[in-house]
């Protein structure tokens, strides 16, 4: 187009939407987290009291010790069921790749919910299995891990999928032909053209774990406190909303580095 | 094909369904079984019931739902305007600013949807503008929270159409306005759909920003599920779940089915 910015008008509506719905609200937790009961103006107080508090520093640890982990368990799984699905397709995969892109259409609760009946006190397994076989998996840092693979799994199989449609069907024939063995022509022909992807998918993972809060909810286990579960607890169960505020202050923080990082890597040409 | 051997791909499949069915298939189908169990005592439900459902339509749960509803649309059709009118703009903006656009647009998928939510609530709960306590909290909460998805739908899908069909109609003596109308919206059918079809299925899950800002006459289903889990009324919030997801579906279903009549 000749006159560029001629059309940059049109981006204020849109924008100023961002700016009043998202930046002004965000520019509000910033001000809030610098106020405290106990002292007037502007005041550290309130970072300092949460800063030291065990509880936030239990949730920082829980929360990243849980989403790295999950986000391993994703990959593994992820490239597992897509390559299988990709590569060695049985009768009705083309299904089960329709079921898995659904799934993330899914809100991420359904899956806390339905881990209640597979694995509480009275669930199936326990029941199958007799007596308390999984004890008190339910409320443990595990079983947040094992329903945010379950949900996520699907994030990093759909970029995989698409980048696997790009690998020539005859070049993995070939190299069979020529004798090499399924592990080596994974690793050899497959493999680097989906490492951008799944590592896409893997980073996309690991910001939306961090986020996560629909499960930690659901599951309400008393010992697994997250940053995303503090900020609700602080702002609208003990109604502490500076508190509130530095602890989203901070988990914005961490988020949009790992965001930043992820444009950076996955969107040069933007 | 990978895997050649007969018994190479029978212990791959194997290992497949041993990890899917448990991992994904098993807390699909237990939420749909504990939506008609009636009782259940044993590794199976020992009686089933469509009573669970039937409570997950009737009085309080079906209000929920309609609030779900009118949210879903309200903010999935600002998102998707929104969207596609950001998505033009950005496209046709200079470099330096379309970069920065861009990522503003983008932003809020980085933020954790409790901190949207706490916000809104930090900023919108004193003069000059209160709306603490009204349903445009919530609105705005889910408006602000899909639009990202919806607007990175349609991005992605301008990246890939071809500018040559807008110049051919401008260079014809197409006003911008005919161009925008006749050419370049169209081309963008399929995905305002996919992003109207986004928009609505994550604003009827959305929890965090929600439940932080929701007043008690507006109630959306994700919700009222979770206080009857709170409560400890499981297989209601399971009907009522599966009553999510059906409506969910249904107008996915719905979208995606008018879209391709109007393409004809």
């Amino acid at each position: 187009m000749s006159h560029p910015w001629r059309r940059t008008p049109w981006l204020l509506p849109p924008l100023l939407l961002i700016a009043g719905f998202f930046l002004y609200p965000l520019y509000f937790v910033v001000r809030e987290s610098l106020t405290a009961d106990s002292a007037p103006g502007v005041t550290l107080a309130t970072w300092q009291r949460v800063l030291t508090s065990g509880r936030f520093l239990d949730a920082l640890g829980s929360t990243v010790t849980i989403s790295l982990a999950a986000t391993v368990g994703c990959v593994v799984l992820g490239t597992f069921f897509a390559t299988v699905l990709a590569f060695v397709p049985f009768p009705g995969a083309g299904l089960v790749t329709r079921l898995v892109d659904t799934l993330l259409a899914f809100p991420s609760f359904l899956i806390a919910l339905a881990f209640t009946f597979l694995y509480g006190s009275a669930g199936i397994v326990n029941t199958a299995l007799g007596g308390s076989a999984v004890g008190d998996f339910l409320y443990s840092p595990w079983c947040v891990i094992a329903a945010e693979i379950t949900f996520y799994t699907p994030f990093v199989m759909r970029p995989l999928l698409a980048a696997y449609s790009h690998v020539p069907r005859e070049q993995l024939d070939v190299a069979a032909s020529l004798g090499a063995r399924p592990g080596r022509v994974f690793a050899r022909i497959v493999l680097p053209e989906a490492l951008p992807a799944l590592a896409a998918g893997g980073c996309l993972t690991l910001l939306l774990t961090l986020n996560e809060f629909g499960i930690v909810l659901f599951i309400g286990a008393k010992d697994v406190t997250t940053l995303p579960m503090l900020v609700h607890s602080y702002g609208v169960v003990t109604f502490d909303l500076p508190a509130a505020c530095v602890v989203a202050v901070i988990q914005v923080a961490l988020s949009s580095a790992l965001y930043a990082v992820y444009r950076r890597t996955f969107h040069k040409g933007r | 094909m990978l895997v050649w051997s007969r018994r190479g791909r029978a212990l791959l499949w194997t290992v497949f369904a041993l990890v899917f069915v448990p991992v994904v298939l098993a807390p699909l189908a237990v939420l749909v079984l504990a939506a008609v169990a009636g009782s259940w005592n044993g590794v199976l439900p020992t009686g089933y019931t469509t009573g669970h459902l039937g409570d997950a339509l009737a009085g309080e749960q079906v209000a929920s739902l309609s609030v779900s509803l009118q949210t879903a649309f309200l903010a999935g059709i600002g998102a998707v305007i929104v969207g596609v009118w950001g998505a033009l703009a950005v496209r046709e903006a200079p470099p330096a600013a379309r970069r920065i656009a861009d990522a503003a647009m983008h932003l809020p998928i980085a933020v954790p949807s409790v901190v949207v939510g706490l916000g809104l609530l930090t900023a919108f709960s004193r003069p000059p503008i209160a709306l603490n306590g009204t349903m445009w909290l919530v609105v705005i909460a889910h408006f602000v929270l899909v639009l990202a998805f919806a607007y990175s739908t349609v991005s992605a899908a301008l990246e890939r159409t071809d500018p040559a069909y807008a110049q051919v109609a401008a260079s014809l003596g197409a006003s911008p306005m005919r161009v925008l109308w006749r050419v370049r919206v169209p081309m963008l059918m399929p995905a305002v759909s996919a992003a109207a079809s986004l928009s609505l299925a994550l604003s009827m899950g959305e929890v965090g920003a929600t439940i932080m800002v929701y007043p008690a006459s507006w109630r959306p289903l994700s919700v009222t599920i979770f206080t009857l889990t709170d409560r400890g009324k499981v297989f209601l919030a399971s009907a009522e779940t599966v009553v999510l997801l059906a409506t969910t579906v249904v107008i996915l279903v719905g979208l995606g089915v008018a879209t391709r009549r109007g393409r004809r």
